[in-house]
C-alpha cells in the first residue's frame, strides 16, 4: 500500500470552510485525494464526512443557506468556482448514496437515463453500456431476464448495486460512496465491498464510512475528520498503524465515536 | 385471569370496529344504487314515447309536442368539461411544479392558502365573475379577435368558468403529491447530473403521475356536475354547439333551470330524471375511463 505515496492526487481539497446557519460544519480542510484508489473518510458522526463529500460534487448546493468557500480541484478544474457546468461536474463525480434511491422507471431505464440526459441516443450502445455495468456490480445474471421490469422490485441490496451501475453508466472519474452499505445486509455489503474492490483501479472512490472495520478492509488511504477539522490523512496503513495525532489513535480505539 | 379477560374484551372490541366501519361502507353503496334505480323508475315514461337511441342522438328538443332529443345537453356538457379540462390540465401540473419545487419558501407560504381559499369559494360567486368579467371580455374583445359574433355568454365562457373553479382542487392535491416525492429520488437524477427540469420532467412527475391523475379525476368529477356558475354563463340555448362561442346547454344546467316549473308538459318529469341518469352515466364512465389509466399507470411500476 506504499504505493499510495507514488500516485499523483485525483482531488486537491484547499482550505474549505462550510457554514450552515452561522454553524461551521467544516473548518478550513486541505487535502489531497489520491487517484485510482479508495479512499476512506473516517471520524464519528457530524464530524462533516458527508458534507466534505457533498462538496466534491456540489450537491451541497441543495442545501439552502450553505456558505462554501475553498477549492476543490478535480484534474486542474475547480468545482467550486461558480461557472462550472454542474451537469458535466456530475457526470465526471458519480455518487452513491446512503439509502439505495432507484428512479421510477426500470431497471434498464435506471441505468441509461445518464447516458441518455448526457446526450447518448444509441439504442446498441446503450444495450451495451447496461449489460456491462450490470456485469460490474455482478447483477447481470440476477435481472438480464427482466430488464423492464421496475427497479423498486429489486431487493434492497441488489438496488444498492443497481445505483452503483448507474453511477458507473456514466463512465466517471471520481465515486462518492456515502456510507452506501450502512442500509444494507452483511452479504450484501460484502458483494459492494468487493465490487468496489474490483475496480479500484479505474476510479477514484471516496468512501464515507463509520465502520472501522469496513475501512481497514478496503482503504488505501484514510482522511480522519473530528468536528469539522482534518486531524490525520495518509495511507491506511500508517493510520490504523501508527496514528500521529492522539485524537485518531483514541477513536481507532474505540475511546470515543 | 385478568390477562384473559382483555383479551376477550379487546377481540371484541375489534369486531365493534370492524362491523362500524362495515356500516358506512354499505351505506354508500346502499344510496349510490338507490339513486340509479329511482331515476331509472322516473324516467321509464320516456322510454315509451321514443327509442333511446332517439333521446340520446336526436338534436330536436320540442317538449311541448314530446320531442325530447338529449344531443344539445350531452354534448354541451361535453364540450365545456373538455374545454375546461384542456385548460386546467396544464395550467394546475404547472403551477403545481412552480409551487412545489422552484418556488420560494415565502412564495409558497402566500400561494397556498391563496389556493385554498380559491377552492372554498362557493360556484355562485364564480358563475358572478364569469358575467361580470369572462362573458364581457369575449363579447367585445377575444370573439371579434376571432372574427365571430358571439353573445359572451357561450361554451368558452362555460369552461373558463370551470377551469377557474377546478384548478384549485386540482393544483392543491397535485402540488402535495409532487411534495411526496422522496428527496432522495430528486438528488439521485441531480446527482447523475440531470437539470432541474429534466429532474421533474423524468423523476417528479413521472413519481407523481398517479396522485396527479387522480387529482384530475377529482376535479372533474366535481366539473362534470357543477351546476351554477356554468349555467350563468354558458348561455343555455338547447343547440348542439358548433364552435367555442356557441352557446350550449349542459345537463345539470337543464335539470335546474326546469325542474318543478315544466310539470304541465307530459314527460317532462321523466326527460329530466333521464337527463340526471345520464349524467350519472357519464360521471361513472368518466371514473372507470380514469381508474383504468390509473392502473395501467401502476403497472408500469412508477
Amino acid at each position: 500500500m506504499d504505493a499510495t505515496e507514488s500516485v499523483a492526487p485525483e482531488i486537491r481539497v484547499r482550505d474549505l470552510h462550510v457554514i450552515l446557519e452561522k454553524r461551521e460544519i467544516l473548518k478550513g480542510i486541505s487535502v489531497e485525494i489520491p487517484k485510482n484508489r479508495i479512499t476512506a473518510i473516517i471520524g464519528p458522526s457530524g464530524c462533516g464526512k458527508s458534507t466534505l463529500l457533498r462538496c466534491i460534487n456540489r450537491m451541497i448546493d441543495l442545501v439552502e443557506g450553505a456558505s462554501v468557500t475553498g477549492e476543490v480541484l478535480i484534474g486542474n478544474v475547480d468545482a467550486l468556482s461558480p461557472g462550472i457546468e454542474l451537469t458535466e461536474l456530475r457526470r465526471r463525480v458519480g455518487m452513491i448514496s446512503q439509502t439505495p434511491n432507484p428512479l421510477p422507471m426500470s431497471i434498464f431505464d435506471n441505468i441509461a437515463f445518464g447516458p441518455r440526459i448526457h446526450g447518448e441516443r444509441d439504442s446498441k450502445t446503450l444495450d451495451a453500456t447496461v449489460s456491462r455495468c450490470l456485469k460490474t456490480v455482478g447483477l447481470w445474471n440476477e435481472v438480464h431476464e427482466r430488464l423492464y421490469d421496475p427497479a423498486a422490485k429489486l431487493s434492497i441490496g441488489q438496488q444498492q448495486r443497481l445505483c452503483l451501475a448507474r453511477a458507473l453508466a456514466m463512465e466517471p472519474e471520481v465515486l462518492l460512496c456515502d456510507e452506501i452499505t450502512s442500509a444494507l445486509d452483511p452479504i450484501s455489503a460484502k458483494h459492494i465491498e468487493s465490487e468496489l474492490l474490483a475496480i479500484k483501479n479505474e476510479y477514484t472512490i471516496i468512501f464515507v464510512t463509520h465502520i472501522l472495520r469496513q475501512a481497514r478492509r478496503i482503504a488505501d488511504h484514510v482522511i480522519f475528520l473530528y468536528l469539522g477539522e482534518l486531524v490525520e490523512s495518509g495511507p491506511a496503513a500508517e493510520i490504523f498503524s501508527s496514528p500521529k495525532d492522539p485524537r485518531t489513535k483514541e477513536y481507532l480505539e474505540g475511546v470515543f465515536g | 385471569m385478568v390477562r384473559q379477560k382483555g383479551i376477550i374484551s379487546r377481540r371484541y372490541r375489534d369486531l365493534i370496529a370492524e362491523r362500524a366501519v362495515l356500516i358506512p361502507a354499505i351505506l354508500v353503496s346502499v344510496i349510490l344504487i338507490a339513486m340509479v334505480i329511482v331515476f331509472l323508475d322516473k324516467a321509464s315514461p320516456i322510454f315509451i314515447t321514443q327509442p333511446i337511441t332517439t333521446l340520446l342522438f336526436s338534436s330536436s328538443w320540442h317538449p311541448l309536442s314530446g320531442q325530447f332529443g338529449f344531443f344539445p345537453f350531452i354534448s354541451g356538457t361535453v364540450w365545456v368539461t373538455l374545454l375546461a379540462m384542456g385548460i386546467t390540465i396544464p395550467i394546475s401540473i404547472l403551477s403545481a411544479v412552480y409551487l412545489a419545487e422552484y418556488a420560494h419558501r415565502r412564495v409558497r407560504g402566500v400561494a397556498q392558502p391563496l389556493i385554498d381559499l380559491l377552492a372554498g369559494i362557493p360556484s355562485v360567486v364564480f358563475g358572478l365573475f364569469g358575467i361580470l368579467l369572462i362573458v364581457p371580455l369575449i363579447k367585445e374583445q377575444i370573439a371579434p379577435l376571432a372574427g365571430v359574433n358571439s353573445s359572451g355568454y357561450c361554451v368558452l365562457a362555460g369552461g373558463l368558468v370551470l377551469a377557474i373553479m377546478v384548478f384549485p382542487i386540482v393544483i392543491s392535491i397535485s402540488y402535495e403529491v409532487i411534495r411526496a416525492v422522496p428527496t432522495e429520488m430528486r438528488e439521485a437524477a441531480l446527482a447523475l447530473g440531470a437539470t432541474r427540469w429534466e429532474t421533474v420532467k423524468f423523476v417528479v412527475l413521472r413519481k407523481a403521475l398517479t396522485g396527479i391523475i387522480a387529482a384530475i379525476i377529482l376535479g372533474f368529477s366535481r366539473a362534470f356536475g357543477e351546476t351554477m356558475a356554468v349555467l350563468m354563463v354558458v348561455g343555455n340555448v338547447p343547440i348542439v354547439p358548433q364552435s367555442v362561442f356557441d352557446p350550449a346547454y349542459p345537463i345539470p344546467a337543464l335539470i335546474a333551470n326546469n325542474y318543478g316549473e315544466m310539470m304541465s308538459i307530459p314527460a317532462y318529469d321523466s326527460a329530466l330524471m333521464f337527463a340526471a341518469l345520464i349524467l350519472f352515466v357519464i360521471v361513472v364512465a368518466f371514473n372507470i375511463l380514469a381508474r383504468i389509466v390509473l392502473v395501467r399507470v401502476y403497472r408500469k411500476g412508477v
